[in-house]
């Protein structure tokens, strides 16, 4: 840890970290750029066996989650990865196959470098040689890493190379990704075994989120004191978030965790219109309705208050008069959809859902939908091989709990409310 | 002390024959689409040999013993 650390706060808010340079400069940042900002690459030490576990040791106790949507803790798959039989791989998830989220894809644009340092220290830490950066087929970011990565051509002690990922829901879960690496199926399978112990080709494969790895880059410079210096003990540290639907300045912001959910959203600028809720982690995440102001932004607390899962962190914001119900119904119309169609109960559940949540949208829907809904609801969830089914399960229940008083006039019959709007939520394909 | 062992179901290779709720109809029973519904326990004492006959006449092998034991 020889460069000195950058300010942890600047008038009393958390200083950007992975957002730095883009602030400071407005451009992306190129090699020099980034060196000068974040000085050398500290991957030296990782040749040998006391460097590679004081590396893991630090993001322990800097308690580095993932910032993919899991929030499992990073070490814990260093430790496994590195534990495992085989020579492991390394894949950088920067796929964001989540069509509310774009945090990942501003990070690679305007950040290459940090990704791949992180990319580099992590494989070094697990005596991988070789690592992929998966990204969505056809993006800007090819293009930006590409360049990132021929400018340091020969520099770095392992081998990144990039690989395009197809455009579907499930194709960036991680054994989706192991499996598009071994096959070309970029279909989730059944586990356990994890990727951690037999992924790519067999090997251990750490999957790390591209954010993840970005924040690793910065811990394995300036420590673990330095990374818990923002957020909460339980916590700590910044994260990338992605806000949209009727906030003011629509985008994407570095916040600290701990901060409440409505400090959040005004760093978007703050609704703009009355918010009716808050969609929390992406498409298959949960509804939260207000008030916003007393519940903290961490992975806990916005589980406690509903949401699910350790955080896609996408939120956009549904104004009051827009209707959850139909919002609801085009997301799962969309999730039934992008199912791989490999397991029974979402291949058939979501599909399922989605009918009964389109019923009650457009009024067709009475008591006997909603109780068969219900029904469905209980039974749909923890089936699949993957987490897409239970996502959707989740949107889905939190819209009854959220908009109960929306689906209530909806089941009596009485008209939408907001028939003919424009939709708010990000949905592929199904208009916005 | 038996190691315990609980049925899994392996939802890629599932294709709904239903054969095991037909042979289980105490611990297995079927969704609406014809998909098996497991609970977490682990199989009964005094039930690993039918258990086990399901497991060996599933069609598709997507029935599955996984030994509970979380160390495996």
């Amino acid at each position: 840890m020889t460069t000195t650390a950058p300010d942890l706060r600047r008038d009393g808010v958390c200083a950007p970290r992975l957002l730095a340079g883009w602030f400071a400069t407005g451009a992306p940042a190129d090699r020099a750029a980034h060196a000068a900002r974040y000085g050398p690459l500290p991957v030296a030490d990782l040749r040998h066996r006391a460097g590679r576990a004081e590396l893991t040791e630090t993001v322990a106790r800097a308690g580095l989650r993932g910032r993919g949507g899991g929030g499992f803790p990073t070490a814990r798959k260093l430790i496994a990865v590195a534990a495992a039989r085989g020579r492991p791989v390394v894949v950088a998830n920067g796929c964001e196959g989540d069509p509310a989220g774009l945090k990942d894809r501003v990070l690679l644009e305007i950040a290459p470098h940090l990704v791949i340092d992180g990319i580099v220290l992590a494989a070094a830490a697990v005596r991988a040689r070789d690592a992929v950066l998966c990204l969505g087929e056809g993006g800007l970011q090819v293009a930006r890493i590409a360049g990132a990565l021929a400018e340091r051509s020969g520099t770095d002690p392992i081998d990144v190379r990039v690989t395009e990922v197809p455009h579907r829901y499930v194709a960036s879960e991680e054994s989706a990704l192991a499996r598009f690496l071994t096959r070309g199926d970029a279909r989730p399978t059944m586990t356990p075994p994890r990727p951690a112990q037999r992924g790519v080709h067999g090997r251990p494969t750490l999957v790390d989120n591209v954010e993840t790895l970005a924040h690793l880059a910065l811990i394995a410079r300036y420590g673990a004191e330095w990374y818990r210096g923002c957020g909460t003990a339980a916590a700590p540290g910044t994260t990338l978030v992605t806000i949209r639907g009727a906030v003011w300045k629509p985008g994407v912001y570095e916040v600290e965790y701990g901060m409440s959910l409505e400090s959040v959203l005004d760093e978007a600028g703050g609704p703009a219109a009355p918010a009716g809720a808050v969609l929390v982690g992406g498409l298959g995440g949960a509804w939260l309705a207000p008030p916003f102001a007393d519940v903290a932004f961490t992975p806990e607390d916005l589980r406690a208050a509903g949401a699910v899962g350790g955080g896609v962190a996408a939120l956009a914001v549904l104004p009051r008069r827009a209707c959850g119900v139909a919002e609801t119904a085009r997301v799962v119309r969309y999730l039934a959809a992008e199912s791989a169609r490999q397991c029974g109960p979402c291949m058939f559940g979501l599909p399922a859902l989605a009918d009964d949540m389109t019923d009650l949208a457009v009024g067709r829907g009475g008591p006997a939908t909603l109780a068969r809904l219900r029904q469905r609801l209980d039974v749909v969830p923890g089936r699949g091989a993957c987490a897409h089914p239970d996502g959707a399960v989740a949107i889905v229940s939190s819209a009854l709990r959220v908009f109960a008083d929306d689906v209530e006039r909806h089941v009596a019959g009485a008209p939408c409310s907001s028939a003919g709007l424009r939709p708010w939520l990000p949905v592929p394909g199904v208009g916005g | 002390m038996t190691r315990s062992v609980t049925l899994v179901v392996d939802p890629t290779a599932c294709r709904a024959h239903g054969l095991c709720a037909e042979m289980l109809p105490d611990v297995i029973r079927l969704d609406e689409w014809g998909y098996p519904i497991l609970g977490p326990e682990p199989v009964a004492a005094g039930r690993e040999r039918d258990v086990r006959a399901a497991v060996r006449a599933c069609p598709t092998l997507a029935l599955r013993l996984r030994r509970t034991d979380p160390s495996c």
